[in-house]
């Protein structure tokens, strides 16, 4: 909203609209995903649930939640965003793919910085100081491929983008299932 | 893992570091089969977090703790289903009831019990007229005797109990005594206490200065 | 000892020699010499984040502190070296673009590279139990350096560069002449061995930072 406000009435190049969407899905995110482990770790929970379940079980669990509930403030958010900045993408499909894909990357490394966040008694800002660099390189495919998605008719110019999601939050998840053994 | 197998609790050369100031060092010790082991000492002598390591939820800065079964030591996986706890640090979900919390956590331990299990542990706490509440209506002795209830949901060999008769009446006080004696005859109980009386209980002590 | 001394003699005529051997690149004139510091240190800079993350696999697995102590080493190193690849570049950009900084894809991921990084430096610094920064500090090495290929090497091939590629991929060749290829392969010999000594120094002190504490607090 306080974006719109802003730039209200300006001609706006899609590439910053796609870069203004996701910067709202990203902050959207960082203040669902971070309480993801903080909120155990704060009320004690956590240790009741790491006595009782495998560490990666408890992370599959937590990015499945986290991912489920981006995607439905996906769901509400993108199409509203879209109609306030009068957007009609030429490909609505690989926008859908493109969000999905992004909301997935961002699950994935937004639990496993925010398990890691947990564990921190002085979090501060900690967790968006993590994030940010960490899911940068998505974010900016991710951006790439929705301005794509918003002007462009290729969809075969869209396929590295959309693979290099996919394999950018299957490397990390692949990763996290090791690694949230030691944290 | 049935019952009637002995765990033994091997420490060798416990050492817990913080910058400022060392809790322990050089600490070996073994608790052995079917025995109430406790550890006492001053406040802030690092009771908590011994128990803890034991636990296997803080890593120690030097030294290695392991738990053996039948002469063979346990993996981290197979610690966890040995081990119930019942600790301050830990809490149940409040959001949910007390029965829901043992659905939950046997779930996510991937026991399939019937609910009069469920009923049964929670009568054992002296829960029974309140296991559909919210855990947030509980009163603090209420919790503490619900914890119980989950330390015993999947009948561990090992209990680690911190302050184990915190928040609770004598009644309550009575009911871990209990609780502690029947898990002797299954495996090992060790808590920490600064109570003289629940000192008392042990087979041997640890006292940490 | 010797070694160092030969190391400072040899840094000092791969210094001389960038100036006085090599001979202006064409298009770039006097600019083009820089290659002889700034792919280096590049390089180095990688190197140092590799070395970091495979400390922190080792710590991992071994718990040894030793090894939490030089991931955090290396992991500055790379820091330092990283900005010095990004100075040269900037430099050069300056000659060759015609501004220090404009957001290419390669400045825009070492960017994020160094972002990184601090990002790395701020996690240690937040965690007081040193037996827990170790542990979280490797897990968000491993985890960092898992974008490290991406930005260093898949990003900008993929995206549109005005970046120079030192190697031809198309063609299989080396862009260089034999003279600056001699330097330049010298060059990256030298700073490799600047790293390695300055991993060493810096061990050393921290050790004895570490045993100082030690002593005070027994």
């Amino acid at each position: 909203m306080a974006i719109s406000f802003a730039v209200g009435g300006m001609e706006l190049d899609p590439a910053l609209i796609a870069a203004l969407m996701w910067v709202m899905l990203f902050f959207t995110a960082m203040t669902g995903i971070a309480r993801a482990y903080v909120q155990e770790e704060e009320t004690g929970t956590a240790l009741a649930l790491r006595l009782a379940a495998d560490s990666a079980a408890i992370y599959i669990g937590k990015v499945l939640s986290s991912f489920v509930l981006l995607v439905g403030v996906a769901i509400v958010v993108v199409p509203l965003y879209l109609v306030l900045f009068s957007v009609a993408p030429a490909m609505p499909l690989a926008l859908a793919a493109t969000v999905v894909l992004g909301c997935l990357g961002i699950a994935v490394t937004g639990t496993t910085l925010s398990a890691i966040v947990a564990q921190v008694t002085a979090q501060g800002s900690l967790m968006t100081v993590l994030s940010f660099p960490v899911m940068l390189p998505l974010l900016w495919i991710a951006i790439s491929a929705t301005s794509t998605a918003f002007v462009g008719s290729n969809l075969v110019a869209l396929a590295p983008d959309l693979a290099f999601m996919f394999f950018y939050s299957g490397m990390t998840f692949v990763a996290s299932l090791v690694l949230v053994e030691y944290i | 893992m049935g019952e009637g197998m002995a765990v033994r609790v091997d420490c060798h050369r416990l050492a817990k570091r913080y910058p400022s100031r060392q809790l322990f060092a050089n600490l070996s010790f073994t608790i052995a089969p079917n025995s109430i082991f406790v550890v006492t000492g001053h406040n802030g002598t690092g009771k908590t977090t011994l128990l803890k390591l034991v636990a296997g939820l803080v890593p120690p800065s030097e030294g290695t703790v392991q738990i053996h079964c039948q002469e063979r030591t346990l993996a981290p996986g197979e610690v966890r289903q040995t081990l119930g706890m019942v600790s301050p640090d830990l809490a149940l979900y409040d959001a949910l009831s007390g029965l829901e919390n043992l659905e939950f956590f046997a779930a996510v331990r991937g026991i399939a019990a019937p609910t009069q299990q469920f009923a049964g542990l929670l009568e054992q706490v002296g829960l029974k007229k309140r296991s559909h509440d919210l855990v947030s209506t509980y009163s603090a002795g209420m919790k503490q005797r619900l914890k119980y209830a989950h330390a015993l949901l999947h009948e561990p060999q090992i209990l680690i109990l911190d302050e184990p008769t915190s928040n609770l009446d004598s009644q309550g006080a009575q009911m871990v005594c209990d609780i502690m004696r029947r898990q002797r005859e299954r495996g090992i109980v060790i808590f920490a206490t600064n109570d003289l009386r629940e000192v008392a209980l042990a087979d041997a002590v640890l006292v940490l200065d | 000892m010797i070694w160092k001394y030969a190391m400072g003699l040899f840094m000092a005529a791969v210094i001389i020699a960038s100036f006085l051997l090599v001979p202006p690149t064409q298009g770039l004139g006097d600019m083009g010499r820089i290659i002889v510091y700034h792919v280096p240190t590049a390089w180095v800079a990688v190197l140092a984040y590799l070395m970091s993350m495979v400390h922190s696999v080792a710590f991992l697995r071994t718990g040894d502190m030793l090894r939490d102590r030089k991931a955090a080493i290396a992991a500055g190193l790379g820091t330092l070296f990283c900005v010095l690849a990004t100075v040269t570049g900037a430099i050069w950009a300056r000659g060759a673009w015609g501004m220090f900084w404009n957001w290419d894809p390669r400045q825009t991921s070492v960017f994020l590279l160094l972002m990184l990084y601090a990002a790395y430096f701020a996690l240690r610094a937040s965690v007081q139990d040193p037996d827990r920064r170790a542990k979280l500090a490797a897990v968000y090495a491993i985890f960092a350096f898992l974008t490290v290929p991406f930005l260093v090497f898949v990003v900008p091939r993929v995206y549109p560069t005005l970046h120079p590629n030192l190697i031809n991929v198309a063609e299989r060749r080396y862009e260089m002449d034999s003279i600056l290829r001699l330097v330049f392969l010298s060059s990256v010999v030298a700073f490799t061995g600047l790293y390695l000594w300055m991993f060493d120094l810096r061990l050393r002190a921290e050790n004895l930072i570490d045993q100082l504490e030690r002593e005070r607090g027994n």
